[in-house]
């Protein structure tokens, strides 16, 4: 008895209250998240340059990796830009490659 | 065909003066043995690294602005590695870059002079103007979506 309705509940619920629960969380979560935008494309900086330690600084947290995207809210064209100046100040140590 | 290249290399922290200003001496007469120019030089002085280079923590970095063919920039670079001063090195070509940029720059500027004018405004962005009015192309975001 106990195993058939945990078996429908899924399926059937969907439509029903839990369903609505749902709805109402996820309407709630968009209101509250802000909305990422790209810092280069907000800022109109044309020139990712790898000289400029404290542009990039931002993009590398401690641990010395670079930030994705998905957490920065940088543009695919930005994001690229800002890799190849990361990994040129990396080498001429800049910025670290990795930090313990 | 003159192609623009940006050097940075780091000199040993132990150098003194006069052996910096003589490995830009070199560097100036390779340029100029090999039909470049050297168009700029900046001593960023002395830093501290961000990782340990063998044995160093520190040292004095060195930017030269040189334009000049590919097979000058390959000579420089045989030159620097082969310096037991010099620690490290970069040689980076600037020019299609910075011309990038510099479309960027003037594209975004004339296409905010385009709708100031359209909008009956005067090209040039006033002094008293708000932050936010200079250029109004609506990404203008609050930060909350609905």
């Amino acid at each position: 008895m106990r195993e058939t309705s945990r078996r429908s509940g899924p399926g059937g619920g969907r439509g029903g209250a839990r369903g609505a629960a749902d709805k109402k969380e996820g309407q709630r979560r968009t209101l509250f998240r802000r909305r990422k935008v790209c810092k280069f494309c907000a800022d109109k900086i044309d020139d990712i340059n790898y000289k400029d330690v404290k542009l990039l600084g931002p993009f590398v947290p401690e641990r010395g990796k670079i930030l994705p995207r998905r957490i920065s809210g940088t543009c695919a064209m930005h994001q690229r830009k800002l890799q190849t100046a990361i990994k040129r100040a990396r080498q001429l140590a800049l910025i670290p490659y990795a930090t313990e | 065909m003159s192609r623009q290249y940006e050097l940075v290399y780091i000199v040993s922290p132990d150098a003194t003066d006069e052996q910096i200003q003589g490995l830009h001496g070199q560097v100036e007469e390779i340029v100029g043995r090999m039909g470049g120019t050297l168009e700029k030089t900046d001593n960023w002085g002395r830093r501290k690294l961000a990782y340990e280079i063998g044995p160093h923590k520190e040292g004095t970095y060195v930017l030269e602005l040189i334009s000049g063919a590919g097979d000058l920039m390959k000579e420089i670079d045989r030159r620097l590695r082969v310096s037991d001063q010099i620690i490290r090195h970069l040689v980076v070509r600037v020019d299609e870059e910075n011309r990038v940029v510099e479309r960027a720059r003037t594209r975004r500027k004339t296409e905010s002079e385009r709708r100031r004018v359209a909008r009956g405004l005067p090209p040039e962005r006033q002094p008293g103007e708000g932050p936010r009015t200079e250029e109004s192309d609506d990404s203008g975001f609050d930060g909350v979506e609905v």
